[in-house]
């Protein structure tokens, strides 16, 4: 059987990688990227080769999308376009609407069309929130205490729940919802990455986070089994064991400064106006409780476990970016 | 350490020749070098729960060991009850104002058992700031079900102290006298896991700090459950704060095995009431014949 798989958020890096890798494999027919901007390799910018992919410049939160799925009789949607971090020019409300009225968008789409029978969603852990009275440990049902409200955890709570609804109203639609840990490896840049490269880094005073990675590599190898098996349900995706925050910054030889918290808010929103950082409340919490979830349902099901640990994976990013620790050689 | 001797052709071998015991040991002042280069390059494991086995053992354990030797003289009785290996579920009384019962017999499990003991704590524990990440970092997280669960399923030795803050902060008039037990959800994450229950008394915290009043607005607004009026504070200020050296007891009872019950035992109210009851009855049983055992709190003294 062919396949014609649709890959959203392909200008971005994990998106890029996604699309190259199935772009490569023979059993899928055609590739077709979308995204609101053009992807870097597209504008002479380098970055990865999106190989036969067929690059569509759609803006998600227009109706334009159904067109594409109608027209090129997709039958794999893989949505990954969730943007964690408002963009300068556009600010927190473009980013929810790009998030939220773009998966409804996509999903609405896909809900008329005949043909689309698996649909691969790209969510995050952050959905867990972060917070002293719940568990150390998520696994996929739990239900957290005090769930996100704000910023990009909260958008990926509301994807979630109408990827919800779309798997109740088309049951015969193969439905995969990936809740990914922090990406980190050599071509992650993402707001925890540019932290972790700053000579300094503020902490919350008294407290240190447990963190949880997921190498890259790992992330993709998952979304293309996701996008070319059956394996319908909500998966946590994370690099085994946990690093506290303490850890990566001994590993990067970077100081820590630990602020009391009302000081690191302060410190946050004003570092956020002069748009030297994206920070949110969730980061305050995070940075406070931390969270680790519990992958062994997404290992019983592809029978395979993510290649780099945490900490394996945030060691991957120090060499890329030659970090090292005090007194150590960058390896 | 013991040699064992293969079965079939036993050959003995010498002890000299075993290879353990010719290995010179490693300079004490390699060993620390190599242990601070190890922290400070941030080359160690911590669980998934925080936990930093290195840390507890090097450091914390150390810090907190005189205490447990020479302020408390802790004596263990009975630690032949306690299991060697796999889960189990130790529940304790709780008492002393401030938990210092839970330090303590975190020493007693690592030093005379040979295991770190989890603790599940309050809630209140993780929201306060060097608290809560000391508490990840000494092996302890929070008392909710699927931490206790998930703790028991990895074969961890798992402490709790039903009575909660009821039994920390009650009045000394009130001391050696279990409060109640909570929800018995402890009950039923051991039936869950078909772990043995481990009843433990522990007498000596109880005169610590005698609690003899309490501030509840000054705690009310501070966010705390209790504020403690001691004979020495707050009159003393600071020096207050110093624990009397009261002598201490552990008790480790019989185990009370939850293994023949169906694990959907534990979603039956009335089974998990009564073995609820069961724990805290035994848990009294020995607290009275220990407290006799010990004889009087300070010995030296009166």
């Amino acid at each position: 059987m062919t396949h014609t798989v649709l890959v959203t958020g392909v200008s971005r890096h994990i998106g890029a990688r996604v699309a190259s890798v199935l772009a490569a494999d023979p059993d899928i027919s055609r590739v077709i990227g979308v995204d609101t901007v053009p992807p870097p390799s597209l504008t002479r910018d380098g970055g990865i080769s999106l190989g036969r992919t067929e690059f569509v410049r759609v803006d998600l939160r227009s109706p334009d999308i159904a067109q594409v799925i109608a027209a090129a009789d997709i039958d794999t949607v893989v949505h990954m376009s969730l943007v964690s971090a408002p963009s300068r020019s556009g600010g927190r409300a473009a980013m929810k609407e790009h998030n939220v009225i773009g998966t409804m968008q996509l999903l609405g789409a896909c809900q008329r069309s005949a043909i689309v029978r698996r649909v691969v969603v790209r969510s995050t852990t952050a959905v867990y929130g972060s917070s002293p009275r719940d568990p150390a440990v998520f696994t996929e049902d739990l239900e957290p205490h005090d769930g996100p409200s704000h910023g990009y955890a909260k958008d990926a709570v509301e994807v979630e729940g109408y990827v919800r609804g779309f798997a109740r109203r088309r049951p015969d639609v193969t439905v995969s919802l990936l809740r990914f840990a922090n990406f980190m490896g050599p071509g992650v840049d993402s707001p925890l990455t540019r932290y972790f490269t700053q000579p300094v880094l503020p902490t919350v005073f008294g407290f240190d986070p447990r963190l949880q990675f997921v190498h890259e590599d790992d992330a993709v190898e998952v979304l293309r089994r996701m996008a070319t098996e059956d394996h319908p349900g909500t998966y946590n995706v994370a690099g085994a064991g946990v690093l506290l925050l303490s850890q990566c910054a001994r590993r990067a030889g970077r100081v820590s400064l630990p602020l009391p918290s009302p000081a690191f808010k302060l410190l946050g929103n004003s570092a956020r106006r002069i748009g030297l950082v994206e920070y949110s409340p969730e980061q305050l919490r995070l940075m406070s409780h931390g969270r680790a979830v519990d992958t062994s349902r997404l290992e019983a099901e592809l029978g395979w476990k993510p290649k780099f640990t945490t900490g394996a994976a945030y060691d991957d990013f120090l060499r890329s970016r030659g970090l090292h620790p005090f007194g150590g050689v960058p390896s | 350490m013991s040699v064992s001797s293969e079965e079939g052709d036993a050959r003995v071998i010498p002890i000299s020749a075993a290879p353990s015991f010719e290995q010179p040991e490693p300079e004490p002042l390699a060993k620390l070098l190599s242990f601070l280069r190890r922290r400070v390059s941030g080359d160690y494991e911590v669980d998934e729960f925080g936990y930093d086995a290195e840390l507890t053992d090097k450091i914390f354990l150390e810090l907190v060991r005189p205490l447990y030797n020479h302020w408390f003289r802790v004596e263990t009785v009975q630690l032949k009850n306690v299991p060697e290996e796999g889960g189990a579920l130790v529940v304790a009384n709780h008492s002393g104002t401030l938990p210092v019962d839970a330090l303590m017999l975190q020493v007693a499990m690592h030093d005379d058992v040979g295991r770190p003991l989890r603790l599940l704590g309050a809630d209140l524990v993780y929201q306060l700031p060097l608290l809560s990440h000391v508490a990840r970092k000494t092996g302890h997280t929070l008392a909710c079900r699927e931490d206790a669960d998930r703790l028991l399923r990895k074969g961890e030795l798992v402490g709790v102290f039903p009575e909660g803050f009821k039994g920390v902060g009650k009045p000394f008039t009130e001391r050696y006298k279990l409060q109640r037990f909570g929800r018995g959800g402890f009950v039923a994450s051991a039936i869950r896991a078909g772990v043995p229950i481990l009843p433990t008394a522990i007498v000596g915290a109880e005169e610590i700090y005698p609690k003899i009043g309490d501030l509840k607005f000054l705690a009310r607004t501070l966010g705390v459950p209790y504020l403690p009026i001691t004979p020495f504070f707050p009159l003393l200020g600071p020096l207050g704060l110093v624990p009397l050296p009261s002598k201490w007891m552990i008790e480790f009872g019989e185990p009370i095995r939850t293994d023949e019950f169906e694990p959907s035992a534990a979603d039956d109210p009335m089974l998990v009431f009564n073995l609820t009851d069961h724990v805290r009855e035994v848990i009294q049983q020995l607290l009275n014949e220990l407290r006799l055992r010990r004889g009087h709190a300070f010995p030296p003294f009166l």
